[in-house]
């Protein structure tokens, strides 16, 4: 193998020691001259009618600067739906509904200026279950929304999520085991450690600076310009500058209420207008995953081969539509390509409540598909008599296949993976021993190159090199503390031919930075990375070309290695880079090294049967955990967790590894204590003591395997790392439960009153 | 009514008028501007806002800054000394991975420098014990537990 000088390194990330001091600047420490601060008044009912809003009290509050209501504002509209205004009038369909806001010099006057608006309600019938709303005659969400050929209004979203490959009911005929089961899952919290938040500030020709943690900076300054033209502010600029983000994980993805409410509370005050989510008010007014009712049937042959998948899933998709609704193009990655199953079927509709509207979160609706089918793999494999081990190898994807969703597998370590957690796990001396300890695995697949969601899946770098070899990478991508600028880094000094700490790397200012789709799909190693070694490939050639005159030698002759550029033919002429740099610049008719490169992986489009090459390459992975399970409690205690993840190839090892902690950690509280409880509307646990976030005494020790498959298409061979680390989590566990106790729990989380329950139920 | 407090803040003796509503979070933030000190919950939840009073770790969001009259108090700024070196905590922080959005890490280094000021060679567990107060969503703890044990020297 090559030998690299910072690809494969374990290099600390380059933010860490501003972060390690304090001195990183997080959106809650930003503070602008004449800086107001915005709150926001929420509704107090999940369904109600706005009968009137008075906020005359409010505005004589001295110190207040402005107060907004739905009914002074212009029509913005936003939300993948475009079903949602930043301030409701008329009516209120969810307790995160913002109703009313304030500007003020000072937090608690616009605390004490909410207090001060008096809002009459007529409270409305709501609806919290989304098998209700779908029934006929149900209370309407949203009155003007229309479905169905007949066009008459529902509360079922017209998203036709479809997957449909061979024949599920022939298949299911001739299948010698199937298998029918109902899975739930339900909300849980991304429970960044930095709350949400943004300055908004427009300088004197209306041009709007907004200060923002966002995933996806070129697609916001897109949705803020949008709005600025409803404003009346047609033509006007957006700048999106991001100060340190304090975690991502999707809840990003999107933009939000909030954001414009700051955007018009600015332009109204003539002042930069902050606005800071209380933790409070991040757990309540913030999205999180997905939930889903998960009704699936898988089938095999007597020797354990699949023969289909047939899964009907019904989605809450709460009062709005954000990024939630489109889990299921997601999910129909597992579903149609986790192991070799010919025949799949997949329906998702997703419907209104009165409930709070989900957002993309690590993973997009893998780990809920994954953990019904992989918990019913295990299941399948019982009535066939088959080992699950045996039974997963036995359907294991393969390198060149093509799954029924069209995906083009080309490098795939996916039996590696089962195998090393099988060794890891002593897998036939441990399963099946019903005494309390068991032993489960579960698996996963996930784009590894780049998803094409919208029309480009594109990312832009720039790079220049100045007078002494220092590297400017300004690129598209998003850093929100998974250290994609570090590993942009080592790509493009690998690929010049410099020291990664010769890097700097700019990615926070889009009046600078490159397009790019946003930090999503776990695309920022592959898409950045090549596109970063795009624009390093270019800058080499140019380098190489000046270097050629100064040292009377042809480029194609020349190469560039630690900073230092020699003859390929004679090693002694060389050259260190600084000094050609110089000559560059200082000659007449001089040069400079700036070169640019638009990387687009060569992915496709789901058609319109949800099929397509969607990514260049898939990331798979196995974990295995073993469990001990007290009878007495129902505690679950996690004794070992192996997670094994074909990632192409680690460029920073060290960073990787903290991506499947992470993740997995992620995962073990999605799968065991995590779920935001929502009764009502009303979320129930809005902070750290009744929300259960794993903490350092809980997390168990994770050993990450990584599994090198050297894509032919990634960045000097690397795929995707970010989320597969959260995918099959919830499925290993549960498969350990019932090796360790004999009972499938179904639903998430997977907490001790549940077990208990199983176990009573079974020993009955 | 304001009141005055007299403190040692990362060894420089200081002398402030406050009123006595203040909390320890809001004096350092917003007052002082010392803002490397992170508010993640404002409930002494999550360990975000950990500063070291008298050596021990707070919650400074929860504390009254009237309770550090006649203490020290030390934060993030004053872990690097005055050269600008960094402790060998945030050393080991930076060199094991132990950050990723950085927003728990000021307080998660000052419960570390807490426990090995107490503890110089703690047990995974006791390492376990001495941050679980701190919330991090990022890293999973293993790679800070993995510095904090490099830190102490093992």
């Amino acid at each position: 193998m090559e030998e690299f000088i910072n690809v494969g390194k374990r290099i600390p990330k380059m933010d860490a020691e501003e972060k390690v001091t304090g001195k990183a600047i997080f959106i809650h420490d930003l503070k602008l001259p004449g800086m107001l601060y915005g709150k926001i008044l929420y509704s107090p009912h999940p369904h109600a009618k706005i009968v009137s809003i008075d906020t005359s009290k409010a505005e004589k509050l001295p110190g207040v600067k402005a107060v907004l209501t739905g009914y002074n504002i212009p029509p913005i509209k936003f939300g993948v739906y475009k079903d949602n205004v930043p301030l409701k009038a008329n009516k209120v369909c969810s307790m995160r509904d913002e109703v009313a806001a304030v500007a003020a010099t000072d937090p608690d006057i616009a605390e004490e200026a909410l207090n001060l608006i008096k809002v009459e309600y007529e409270i409305l019938p709501a609806l919290f279950d989304p098998e209700e709303a779908m029934k006929e005659g149900a209370p309407l969400i949203h009155e003007e929304h229309v479905g169905g050929k007949e066009k008459k209004p529902t509360n079922v979203l017209n998203l036709p999520w479809r997957l449909i490959a061979g024949d599920v009911d022939e298949a299911r005929k001739n299948s010698a085991y199937v298998a029918e089961d109902r899975f739930k899952v339900t909300w849980v919290a991304h429970c960044c450690l930095g709350t949400s938040g943004c300055v908004a500030q427009f300088d004197q020709r209306n041009n709007l600076t907004m200060y923002s943690i966002t995933q996806i900076p070129s697609l916001a300054q897109r949705d803020y310009t949008d709005a600025l033209a409803t404003m009346g502010l047609k033509n006007k600029k957006v700048r999106v500058i991001k100060t340190t983000i304090g975690g991502g994980f999707g809840s990003k993805l999107d933009t939000y209420a909030f954001e414009y409410i700051a955007i018009l509370l600015a332009h109204k005050t003539r002042k930069p207008v902050k606005i800071l989510f209380s933790r409070e008010e991040e757990f309540f007014a913030t999205s999180p995953r997905q939930p889903a009712i998960i009704n699936i049937a898988q089938g095999c042959t007597k020797d354990g081969r699949l023969t289909f998948r047939d899964i009907r899933m019904v989605l809450d998709n709460g009062a709005y539509t954000s990024w939630g609704a489109t889990t299921p193009s997601v999910m129909m990655m597992p579903i149609s390509s986790l192991y070799k199953v010919p025949n799949v079927r997949y329906v998702a509709k997703c419907v209104y409540t009165n409930n709070t509207y989900s957002q993309a979160m690590r993973g997009y609706g893998n780990p809920q598909a994954t953990f019904a089918i992989d918990s019913q793999i295990d299941i399948l494999a019982e009535m066939a008599g088959i080992d699950p081990l045996d039974f997963r190898m036995r359907n294991a994807n393969t390198p060149g296949e093509v799954t029924p969703q069209n995906f083009k597998i080309n490098t795939c370590g996916l039996r590696e993976c089962i195998d090393v957690v099988a060794q890891k796990l002593d897998w036939r001396q441990n399963r099946g021993r019903r005494d309390g300890r068991g032993i489960g695995m579960a698996s996963m697949i996930h784009v590894g190159g780049g998803a094409r969601v919208y029309k480009s899946d594109g990312c832009g770098t720039i790079i220049k090199i100045d007078d002494f070899g220092t590297v400017n990478v300004i690129t598209g991508a998003t850093d929100m503390g998974q250290g994609s600028d570090t590993v942009i880094a080592q790509i493009a000094a690998e690929e010049l031919g410099v020291r990664v700490e010769d890097v700097v790397v700019t990615h926070t200012d889009t009046d600078i930075c490159p397009w790019d789709v946003g930090a999503h799909a776990s695309r920022t190693t592959f898409v950045a990375g090549n596109s970063a070694r795009g624009a390093a490939k270019k800058a080499k050639e140019q380098l190489l070309e000046v270097a050629a005159k100064a040292m009377g030698e042809s480029p194609e002759n020349l190469d560039m290695r630690d900073r230092t550029i020699f003859s390929k033919k004679d090693p002694e002429k060389k050259s260190p880079l600084g000094k050609v740099l110089r000559a560059a610049h200082y000659t007449a008719g001089g040069s400079m090294i700036m070169a640019e490169y638009f990387y687009d992986p060569t992915n496709e489009n789901l058609d319109r049967e949800f099929k397509g090459n969607l990514s260049v390459t898939y990331a798979y992975g196995t974990h295995g955990v073993e469990v001990e399970v007290d009878k007495e409690t129902g505690q679950v205690q996690i004794l070992k967790y192996i997670a094994a993840h074909d990632v192409g190839r680690a460029i920073n090892p060290m960073l990787l590894e903290g991506q499947v902690y992470g993740g997995a950690t992620m995962g073990i509280g999605y799968a065991l204590t995590e779920r935001l409880i929502l009764k009502d509307g009303k979320v129930m646990n809005p902070n750290f003591l009744d929300y259960k976030m794993l903490t350092a005494k809980d997390v168990p020790n994770i050993e990450p395997i990584v599994v090198e498959t050297d894509d032919p298409f990634g960045p000097f061979g690397a795929k995707g790392i970010g989320e597969p680390g959260s995918v099959p989590t919830a499925p290993a566990i549960a498969n350990a439960i019932y090796d360790a106790v004999g009972v499938r729990i179904k639903d998430l989380p997977i907490t001790p009153e549940k077990v208990l329950a199983a176990l009573k139920e079974k020993n009955k | 009514m304001k009141q005055i407090i007299k403190f040692s803040l990362n060894g420089e003796s200081t002398e402030l008028e406050i009123e006595p509503h203040l909390t320890l979070l809001q004096l350092l933030r917003d007052r002082l501007e010392l803002t490397g000190t992170k508010e993640g919950c404002g409930m002494g939840e999550c360990g975000a806002c950990t500063v070291l009073v008298d050596g021990k770790t707070v919650n400074s969001c929860i504390l009254p800054a009237m309770e550090v009259d006649g203490k020290s108090v030390t934060t993030i700024e004053g872990l690097t000394d005055a050269q600008g070196n960094l402790h060998p905590i945030q050393k080991a922080f930076i060199e094991y991975g132990a950050v990723q959005c950085g927003f728990c890490s000021p307080g998660m280094v000052l419960s570390a420098k807490a426990l090995l000021d107490e503890n110089s060679k703690p047990t995974d567990e006791e390492i376990r014990h001495g941050i679980a107060g701190n919330l991090c969503r990022c890293t999973g703890y293993l790679q800070i537990v993995q510095a904090i044990k490099a830190a102490s020297g093992q």
